[in-house]
């Protein structure tokens, strides 16, 4: 019994990424290192108004003046930031008119990822996802954009967004995370290249799930991008966003930013599906991903949902938020965060409560195998004038063998007597009763790992829209069990 | 008259559940409420005892000819005014015995009367027990604190024995009892009743009127009451259903 | 020479005092004990006194406390009646007890008691020139100053304390309860070492008293180390009730053998700050520690409690239950690390922190970390902030009692989860009262735990010498 848990565990130790191929796509790079011309390099690039490269130069000298945070439970080798590309684009020969005239090579890319960039093939019999797919920093497709600029929603990339719609960019951009925010948002508000960007007008629900599909390709690049999504009273939208990496032998540095503004009575619903590459299974090459993702709840009545599936990543940083600023408005996050070989994660969330009668809801599943390392760390701050506000937190971690880590760092701050906050964590292995009782019922040791685990993570799978349902339940089977994939 | 609800209406957090509710109890009798459930049933028995998450839209309770509205929970209780919990909350940490002590001597405080020594408490502790068939020791037990079902029925007609009520309130006392338990409930009810006090029974089976005849049966539904009768027309529903009312309302 | 007028806390004092000081300290040091000294010193000069810029430290400022400045004595000079300091409130407990007066050991003849069952007891200051072998087989082994700045001072500065040996297979037949007394009439820094050894097979239960005498502010560094041998058992409570000028830093270190079982009471009812240092590491496998915290704070009163229990063998299993209720503008911090080794299987470690705010001035931190490397474990935490049941208040009201009281009653019986740990009857029904009146709000700081009395029928002799102070 014992031994062939240890089986298991070994095979699923070895669990290969099977997203690690790379396109042969023409490429124009920025020069190797970080400087002023860097980033002046990929302003002009992007043809971008003055008022940008004034925020990237501010931010440029801001993270100069800033020293990389340590307090994350996380061994993270020196980065040296003179040996990155900071800019990488597939060459663009023309400007693209319609599906047929996008790289083949790209597309084919994107099709190996189970992607469609096809408006006529839709992903997995659901109505239609808008997608933007990212190849390593710039948008190269946006589909259904006409559709959805019928009900007034702009979905493009940011770069789009910077020539269409310069002021909404100068409105919002840096107003949830200001470049001063840490180290890795002043890096990414200096050099970011693409990302998405999202508009939803007044009273418009949005009809479609709107997607980012981030891949990173060329070698020795880092990826910024950076997504403002604004949701303006009554609107709502479900964004989803999913990455993938080659396989390389080197560390590639992700530090993106998610901005998110929900003013009164909206709603903004926020997917991830994480699977950078991870590195091997000696803990060789994987992607740094450091990320800053906060939204605010501006307006009463408004609410912000995060739910997250980390596969990926040699190292994940990241703790996406929420400011409840508007009286009775709502945070929620819900995160599995699955670490195996040699990969670190350090991630959670910050709920700030500053409004009424606010809300939160915290759900974490940590799952751990290998020699890797899994952090939950989670502040919830209820304020003094936040009076009759409720958080709830849970935050599970399951270990699979003997050499990983799990830990649990919450902190709790409460400023007024009428609010209550409650949190609650377990630690626990998969149970040899548990996996008796399945071998007993004819499935496999190897199998009911799968059903245990998907079971256990089964709270935050269903949070996520059904097409990336899906795709998670495989991942996290993948990212874990030695005979798939 | 005891007890005089006039078009009453209630509510939680901005939602009406009584809508209107007309009720009369004297000294003497026994009221049953029934209906199906949702219906504003436990809300009646909270709004007259007080609870303040409930607000009172419209319409007044006179209880012994007094506005109800100006008296705090505890000062109703003093008052005589007694409800049995549909879901006794289990209180750890506080044994019954102080608990019961602190409560009847503060009841006894404010009729002006001198707290009862140590010694005769004990005494009517054992009584009262005796009265429902309570026999632990409760002294060691907190609250409700992991009490079985039908112990925390006995417990609260065990407490309202000990506090002499004027107007006792039950609500849905019965459920969750099996038929042993459900006798000593309703024998203990009715060895309590006097001349001068009175019972409102919520009840959604007609079962606990066996034991327990009542003397008026009123229907509410949706917030309102929608029939009274005698004691028969809880067989009439045993026998037709709630689904009757139902119909006869639209 | 030999003493320090009022100035502020800052670490060139201490290396300066040290310095001119130096062979008046070690003049009763074996060679190891002074080396064990000056390394600490060398600690103390690297590390300093901490402050909010680190994250164990980040949300307690010893700022203001440093600035009142205080007196720092290198020996004993009070004069006062000590019937009147050791009061005695409860009858009927038959305990050994032991006087500290400002950290310093009070004493009658006999400083050092040697009981027929092998028990030693008394001043360290003393037990250092009569067994200088054990106790530098044990001192500064268990307190790890490497890392903390009040430690390292501490043994830097070590003369005086409480010294406790219980020898293998010996019960101590009652509970020893150490007082000690803050009395001064001026601004005061006090430092005291305590050491106790409880051998193989051996048990102890210790009750530990701060109180206060005064309004005087002071500033109490105070280090315990606590050896348990194989399957030794120890019972120890904590009782803190000082004035609020008063600062108290105090570092309490379990090192426990295999088998061995702990449980330890930290009720905190008065305290201008108070900091718990509580260290426990198991240092062989199957040990099993209890810690439990109540803390009752008001006015602007600041407790931290911080834990850190080091499973570094198998089998062992730890329980932090820590409960508090705040009220007007005081502050509670609550940071419990359980730390689970790659080699600890079969770890049962739990930890639990329930706050109660009175007041929307009242705040809370509460940090229950788990760090855990491995995987055959059972380690659950949780958190609970928030305000009184409102479906209790409710029932306890419907039943006809008023509003203060169900609001007494309840926090009562929050607290009573922790009281009702206390294994000592006698000292538990003494705390009930206590924390009842602190409830109420009429807890004099004066009120000391004191459990031994002395009556007719039971006549007893303090161990203090009463011309001597």
């Amino acid at each position: 019994m014992e031994s062939e848990a240890n089986n298991i565990l070994e095979e699923v130790t070895q669990g290969d990424y099977k997203y690690g191929f790379v396109t042969d796509i023409e490429t124009e790079y920025a020069p190797v290192g970080l400087s002023e011309d860097t980033i002046r390099y990929i302003s002009t690039k992007k043809n971008e108004p003055g008022f940008m490269l004034e925020f990237r130069l501010k931010a440029y000298r801001h993270w100069l003046t800033m020293v990389q945070p340590k307090w994350a439970h996380l061994n993270i080798d020196p980065i040296n930031f003179q040996e990155i590309i900071f800019y990488a684009a597939p060459k663009k020969k023309k400007e693209l008119t319609s599906i047929d005239e996008v790289d083949p090579e790209l597309l084919a890319t994107f099709n190996k990822l189970g992607i469609s960039l096809d408006e006529q093939k839709k992903l997995a019999g659901v109505a239609g996802v808008a997608v933007d797919a990212v190849i390593d920093s710039v948008s190269v497709k946006t589909t259904f954009s006409e559709t959805l600029s019928k009900h007034g929603i702009i979905f493009c990339s940011f770069s789009e967004a910077v020539q269409n719609h310069p002021e909404l960019v100068k409105q919002y951009m840096g107003s949830v995370v200001p470049y001063t925010d840490n180290y890795f948002a002043a890096l990414n508000s200096a050099v970011f290249s693409d990302g998405s960007f999202c508009f939803i007008p007044k009273g418009v629900r949005c009809p479609m799930e709107l997607s980012t599909y981030f891949r990173i390709n060329a070698a020795n690049t880092g990826q910024f991008e950076r997504t403002l999504i604004v949701a303006e009273e009554g609107a709502y939208v479900s964004y989803m966003e999913g990455c993938t990496a080659p396989q390389r032998d080197e560390n590639q540095l992700h530090a993106a930013i998610v901005e998110i503004i929900a003013m009164k009575d909206a709603e903004v619903k926020y997917s991830t599906v994480q699977n950078w590459y991870p590195g091997d299974k000696n803990g060789l090459g994987g992607i740094y991903n450091f990320v800053t993702k906060r939204g605010i709840c501006k307006g009463n009545n408004s609410k912000i949902s995060w739910t997250q599936v980390e596969t990926g990543s040699s190292i994940t940083w990241k703790y996406p938020s929420c400011i409840l600023l508007g009286d009775h408005s709502v945070g929620e996050f819900y995160s599995v965060a699955v670490t195996n070989n040699y990969q670190q994660a350090d991630t959670g969330t910050k709920m700030m409560h500053l409004g009424k009668n606010t809300r939160s809801t915290i759900i974490s599943k940590g799952i751990s195998a290998g020699k890797s390392n899994n952090s939950y760390r989670g502040l919830v701050r209820i304020s003094k004038n936040a009076i009759n506000s409720r958080n709830y937190s849970q935050c599970d971690s399951l270990l699979l063998g003997a050499k990983c880590g799990a830990h649990t760092w919450p902190y709790i701050q409460v400023d007024n007597k009428s609010s209550i906050v409650e949190h609650e964590a377990t630690t626990s292995k998969i149970s040899e009763d548990q996996l008796f009782y399945c071998q007993q019922r004819g499935i496999s040791a190897e199998s009911a790992i799968g059903l245990i685990v998907n079971g256990y993570a089964k709270e935050v799978l269903k949070q996520l829209p059904m097409e990336f349902a899906m795709e998670a339940q495989k991942l996290l089977s993948i990212s874990l069990e030695g005979s798939v994939g | 008259m005891l007890l005089q609800i006039k078009n009453l209406h209630a509510g939680i957090h901005g939602k009406e559940i009584l809508r209107g509710v007309n009720l009369d109890v004297d000294k003497g009798e026994i009221h049953a409420i029934m209906g199906p459930n949702g219906t504003g049933k436990s809300t009646l028995a909270s709004v007259i005892a007080g609870r303040e998450v409930f607000d009172v839209t419209a319409g007044e309770i006179l209880y012994k000819g007094k506005d109800l509205k100006k008296l705090s929970i505890e000062d109703r209780a003093r008052e005589g005014i007694f409800l049995g919990f549909q879901y006794p909350v289990e209180i750890p940490g506080v044994s019954i015995t102080n608990f019961m002590r602190t409560a009847v001597n503060e009841v006894r405080k404010f009729k002006g009367l001198d707290p009862l020594p140590g010694g005769e408490f004990l005494r009517l502790m054992e009584e009262k027990k005796r009265l429902v068939e309570i026999t632990s020791n409760l002294t060691n037990r907190s609250v409700n604190e992991g009490f079985s079902g039908g112990e925390k029925k006995k417990n609260e007609i065990f407490q309202m024995a000990m506090l002499e009520p004027m107007l006792a309130i039950l609500d849905e006392t019965d459920s969750g009892l099996d038929i042993d338990a459900l006798r000593i409930v309703a024998n203990g009810v009715n060895k309590l009743r006097r001349p001068d006090n009175a019972f409102v029974v919520i009840t959604h089976y007609q079962r606990l009127l066996d034991y327990i005849v009542p003397d008026f049966v009123h229907v509410l539904f949706e917030g309102r009451i929608v029939k009274s009768g005698g004691k028969e027309l809880a067989l009439e529903l045993e026998e037709k259903g709630y689904d009757w009312i139902k119909k006869e309302q639209k | 020479m030999q003493t320090e007028s009022k100035e502020p806390v800052t670490q060139k004092r201490f290396i300066d005092l040290f310095e001119k000081n130096r062979a008046f300290l070690s003049a009763n040091d074996t060679p190891g004990l002074n080396v064990t000294r000056v390394k600490a010193m060398a600690s103390f000069a690297k590390l300093g006194f901490p402050d909010t810029s680190m994250e164990s430290w980040r949300l307690t400022s010893l700022e203001e406390s440093f600035e009142r400045g205080y007196d720092y004595h290198l020996q004993p000079m009070e004069e006062v009646d000590v019937q009147k300091v050791f009061r005695c409130n409860i009858p009927h407990l038959d305990t050994a007890v032991i006087g500290q007066l400002n950290g310093w050991y009070v004493s009658k003849d006999v400083p050092l008691m040697e009981l027929g069952n092998g028990i030693i007891m008394g001043s360290l200051a003393e037990a250092r020139k009569k067994y200088p072998q054990l106790i530098e087989k044990y001192f500064g082994t268990i307190a790890d100053d490497t890392n903390d700045g009040f430690t390292a001072l501490n043994t830097a500065f070590t003369q005086d304390g409480v010294f406790i040996y219980v020898p293998d297979n010996v019960k101590s037949p009652k509970p020893v309860q150490l007082i000690n007394v803050i009395h001064h009439d001026e601004n005061l820094f006090l430092q005291s070492r305590n050491l106790i050894i409880v051998g193989s097979n051996a048990m102890l239960s210790l009750v530990h008293c701060d109180d206060s005498y005064n309004h005087q502010a002071s500033f109490s560094n105070v280090v315990t180390e606590v050896h348990l041998g194989e399957h030794g058992a120890m019972d120890h409570y904590k009782l803190q009730n000082l004035n609020n000028n008063s600062t108290l830093i105090s570092s309490v270190f379990f090192r426990m053998a295999a088998s061995a079982s702990l449980d330890s009471h930290y009720l905190s009812l008065n305290g201008g700050l108070l900091r718990n240092n509580i260290r426990v590491l198991f240092n062989g496998p199957n040990g099993n520690a209890s810690i439990y915290g109540l803390y009752l704070m008001d006015r602007k009163q600041h407790v931290d409690n911080n834990l850190f229990i080091d499973h570094a063998y198998p089998g062992c299993t730890s329980s932090e239950t820590f409960k508090g209720i705040l009220d007007e503008h005081a502050r509670a911090i609550f940071n419990g690390h359980v730390l689970v080794r790659r080699d600890a299987a079969k770890t049962d470690a739990r930890q639990s922190n329930k706050n109660i705010l009175l007041t929307d001035t009242a705040r809370v931190n509460s940090k229950p970390f788990l760090e855990i490397y491995n995987d055959d474990v059972k380690c659950s935490h949780g958190s609970t902030t928030g305000q009184l049941d409102q479906e209790s208040m409710f029932y306890l009201r419907q039943r006809g009692i008023g509003e203060e009281t169900a609001r007494m009653l309840l926090m009562f019986a929050f607290a009573d989860e922790i009281v009702a740990r206390i294994a000592i009857p006698q000292l538990r029904q003494r705390i009930e009262d206590m924390v009842k009146k602190r409830l109420q709000g009429e807890l004099q700081i004066c009120e000391q735990c004191v459990l031994h009395c002395s009556t007719p029928e039971h006549p007893i002799e303090f161990q203090i010498d009463l011309g001597k102070i």
